[in-house]
């Protein structure tokens, strides 16, 4: 007699396999209860923070228009809630960060000083990497921020070997990495992902869906469009997050973050969100409707959903109004920084080539 | 105070464009988001969206006007607590200068300051960068290149936590060309790290790695497969620290075999130098003798740059004498003269070494002595050293095992013209491998290759002599 062969859906929560692994063991947590449950004082900062890119944005938009801001300049309007739901919940001494090119909002998420990001993409002497950097390529390594980098999918690699080195110095932090829907096609996040899974790294890898890599929607690149799926082939648990609500993705992170610390290997996350611009300055964006924009914009806000947690929880029209008044001026002020500081020396142009003198 | 609403740049390149249409009209109540116009640039029409929320007071360019200038005054926006945006027109220097860049850049030196330990002499006079003097009574240890590497991971091993080494069956197999052996045995797995076959993957590995403040050793298991990784290796690794004005470091060595093997056809034999060498960032070294491959593989692993350290399968198994030192770290950036001469100079660097010495033998016997100088590294090209040796022979020839275009020996051809123009008795020659693929036939792939009788040909020619 045969015995047919036992197939184990991988689906079903009722069978365990050896390792425990399931690719939603960690998205049963999360469905379980989705909000994070925020202070008052947590959720007015949560506001402010993506307060800050939003206008952050607009205003390096607005220098853009007027030729201040040169070359590629990616915003980040309308995924606010994703860098700030993630990286609220860091440990600011001991996790890195790495992304690509769209990468304004996640240096502001670290409280970095508006006045230097601005300077650096108006290429001023004064910016975080001197000018030479500019917009895509923006560093702190005092905030254990390792970048900006403007190759698609360089980042997923580049953030193995953090966690690597999170993982050999055994410092307890984790690396947070993300990339676009786009990058997920490249073939390098496939062997990182191997790698981290093959030698249980600390890392979490973040999809920031955004529905398009420049012209080209999702349903078009891709064969598997739910990319927190797409670790299953690694054994690495999904995660599929609305990246339009704050609270939900810091409640992911927690869970993420958790599981990746106690040393379970890493993590694929993905965040649904979008972006409202072009995804260059240059971009004319015809190939969406305006309706579908403003749908987002009016039904899905990141931060209008915040508003209305907010006001819920007492907080007045007049208080975020302060609120947007301040930070208004403060984005003022960075714009006005970036413009009048100087252009970085000649002799600039030839250092920082090496480091050593041979 | 109304805001002005400017003429906007909407692609890299724009300088004016043509405001095809209005869709807001004077008096139009505006909330951010809205779109006020339809632009023309030199590539699309874009919408020009609003940002600020006011009433549309005044349109200053009417639609249909061309040629409109970037930045000029379209429309004016009563806005609620506008602030101002025109701090364009503010005359230089009419503003406080920016405060705390300096403070700024005084953390930066902290984050990145090295350990002096740790710095590999780096001094300023060409002098100080000599090869350290060997003590006279310096036993000398007859050792393979193939050992001598070994020797030298090891070394920077057991002084250094943070080096490791990563690649294709560098741990259990003992390296593919077993220059890994024992290296497991002594360091355990967390330090000698097998990787799958997926060269783009490990290679942006080791880069974040030492992004992360670690001392990877990346091994490919020949350089013809890093083709997958270049990008990690020119865009990752060269240009981080300067694109970060100075604040991130990748003290990341790519090693492996380059260069021609053995009948292993056109895919699998390659030298790459000048592809690496031709970037900024990068310091590439391609020792030839087992004795300047232990000093300067050290050297590499202590540098704070990343580097591209290119070995030869074919001179892996060769003996050569080591001095028995501690710690023999020679300096990158040096060449060494190999044989003196006085008649001519013959440059080379890795295999071609060996070809160089093998003619400069051949020729003494025809009387004509040549000065053989090693490059060692070819990031930075040791400038004087060639220029000295020119100045004493007045004569020139480059041998290099790799193709002729584009190469290290069109470089230094270059840097003879440029700066040693006076000196020359004869035209700079090389002598490099066909300009073909290399091919699989025995007797076409010896065709292909440089030889010491191609070598002493050329300086034949230079010195105007006959065979
Ligand atoms: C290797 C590589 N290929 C192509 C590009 C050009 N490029 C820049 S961004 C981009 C789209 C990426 O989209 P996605 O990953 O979804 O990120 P998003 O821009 O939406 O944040 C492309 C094709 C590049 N920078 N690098
Ligand atoms: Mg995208």
């Amino acid at each position: 007699m045969t015995q047919s062969p036992q197939r184990m859906p991988a689906e079903d929560p009722s069978v365990q396999p050896e390792d425990g692994f399931r690719l939603n063991m960690l998205q049963e947590r999360f469905e379980a209860d989705k909000q994070y449950q925020a202070t008052a004082d947590e959720m007015l900062e949560f506001y402010r923070q993506m307060l800050l890119i939003r206008r952050f944005e607009e205003k390096a938009g607005q220098l853009y228009g007027l030729g201040l801001i040169g070359g590629f300049c990616h915003l980040y309007i309308g995924q606010e809630a994703v860098a700030i739901g993630l990286q609220s919940a860091l440990d600011s001494e001991r996790d890195s960060v790495i992304t690509g090119y769209r990468d304004h909002g996640h240096m502001l998420a670290y409280g970095i000083d508006p006045n230097v990001i601005m300077a650096e993409l108006t290429g001023r002497q004064a910016g975080i990497s001197k000018g030479k950097g500019g917009s895509m390529h923006m560093f702190s390594t005092e905030h254990k921020f390792y970048g900006g980098h403007g190759i698609v999918g360089a980042q997923v690699a580049l953030g193995g070997g953090l966690a690597l080195a999170h993982q050999y110095t055994g410092d307890g932090g984790l690396c947070l990495a993300y990339f676009g829907d786009g990058a997920a096609n490249q073939g390098q996040v496939y062997e990182t992902f191997n790698m981290a899974a093959l030698w249980k790294l600390p890392i979490v890898f973040v999809v920031e869906n955004n529905q398009y890599a420049m012209g080209t929607a999702v349903k078009r690149s891709s064969a598997e469009t739910e990319f927190y799926r797409r670790g299953a082939a690694f054994r690495i648990p999904g995660m599929d997050v609305n990246g339009m609500d704050v609270l939900e993705v810091r409640q992911a992170a927690e869970i993420a973050f958790a599981h990746v610390r106690n040393g379970n290997g890493p993590v694929l996350m993905e965040c649904n969100t979008y972006r409202y611009r072009g995804h260059s300055m240059s971009d004319p964006a015809k190939y969406r409707t305006r309706e579908e924009v403003q749908d987002y914009r009016e039904h899905k806000d990141p931060i209008e959903g915040l508003k209305r947690h907010l006001i819920e929880a007492g907080t007045t029209e007049d208080d975020l109004k302060g609120i947007d008044r301040e930070i208004r001026s403060r984005i003022a002020e960075a714009a006005d920084f970036a413009e009048t500081s100087p252009e970085p020396d000649d002799a600039e142009l030839y250092t920082d080539v090496l480091v050593g003198t041979y | 105070m109304p805001i002005e609403l400017k003429m906007p740049a909407l692609s890299p390149t724009m300088e004016e464009g043509t405001l095809a249409r209005w869709l807001k009209q004077e008096g139009d109540e505006i909330a951010p988001g809205d779109v006020l116009a339809e632009i023309e640039t030199d590539k699309a029409t874009m919408e020009f969206e609003a940002i600020d929320e006011g009433v549309l007071s005044k349109i200053v360019i009417a639609e249909g006007s061309e040629n409109v200038k970037v930045g000029t005054v379209i429309a004016l926006l009563d806005g609620e607590d506008a602030e101002s945006p025109a701090a364009m027109a503010i005359p230089d220097g009419a503003r406080d200068r920016p405060k705390g860049p300096a403070a700024v850049a005084g953390e930066r030196q902290d984050a990145g300051s090295v350990d002096p330990d740790d710095a590999v002499t780096p001094a300023a006079s060409a002098a100080s960068r000599r090869d350290p003097a060997i003590p006279a009574d310096t036993p000398m240890k007859n050792t393979t290149v193939r050992e001598a590497l070994r020797d030298a991971m090891a070394e920077e091993m057991r002084r250094d936590e943070r080096v490791f080494i990563m690649g294709e069956e560098v741990a259990q197999y003992q390296g593919a060309y077993k220059v890994t052996q024992g290296l497991l045995d002594e360091f355990g797995p967390k330090r000698v790290i097998d990787t799958p076959i997926t060269e783009y993957g490990f290679a942006g590995v080791g880069t974040g790695a030492a992004m992360g403040g670690l001392r990877p050793i990346v091994e490919f298991m020949t350089f013809n497969f890093a083709m997958q990784a270049i990008d990690h290796i020119v865009n990752s690794a060269a240009k981080t620290n300067y694109m970060s004005g100075g604040q991130m470091r990748c003290p990341v060595v790519f090693r492996g075999p380059n260069g021609a093997a053995s009948r292993v056809a056109a895919q699998h034999s390659q030298n790459f130098a000048p592809w690496y060498a031709s970037v900024p960032g990068l310091i590439v070294i391609a020792p030839y003798d087992a004795a300047d491959a232990k000093g300067l593989l050290k050297a590499a692993i202590r540098c704070e740059d990343p580097v591209v350290f290119l070995e030869n399968e074919l001179v892996y198994g060769r003996n050569f004498e080591v001095p028995d030192l501690d710690d023999h770290v020679l300096p990158i950036g040096k060449a060494r003269v190999v044989r003196e001469g006085a008649d001519v100079t013959i440059i080379s660097y890795s295999i071609g070494v060996g070809f160089a010495l093998e003619a400069a033998e051949m020729l003494a016997q025809e009387g004509i002595d040549s000065e053989v100088i090693d490059l060692r590294t070819l990031r930075p090209l040791d400038k004087g050293a060639v220029l000295d040796s020119l100045k004493k022979t007045n004569r020139l020839v480059i041998a290099e095992e790799g193709w002729p275009t584009c190469s290290i020996a069109s470089e230094v051809v270059t840097i003879c013209m440029e700066e040693g123009f006076d000196h020359l008795d004869a035209p700079v020659l090389r002598v490099c491998n066909e300009d073909v693929p290399l091919p699989y036939a025995a007797n076409l792939e010896k065709l292909a290759l440089i030889d010491a009788d191609r070598i002493a040909d050329a300086v034949r020619r230079v010195c105007y002599r006959k065979a």
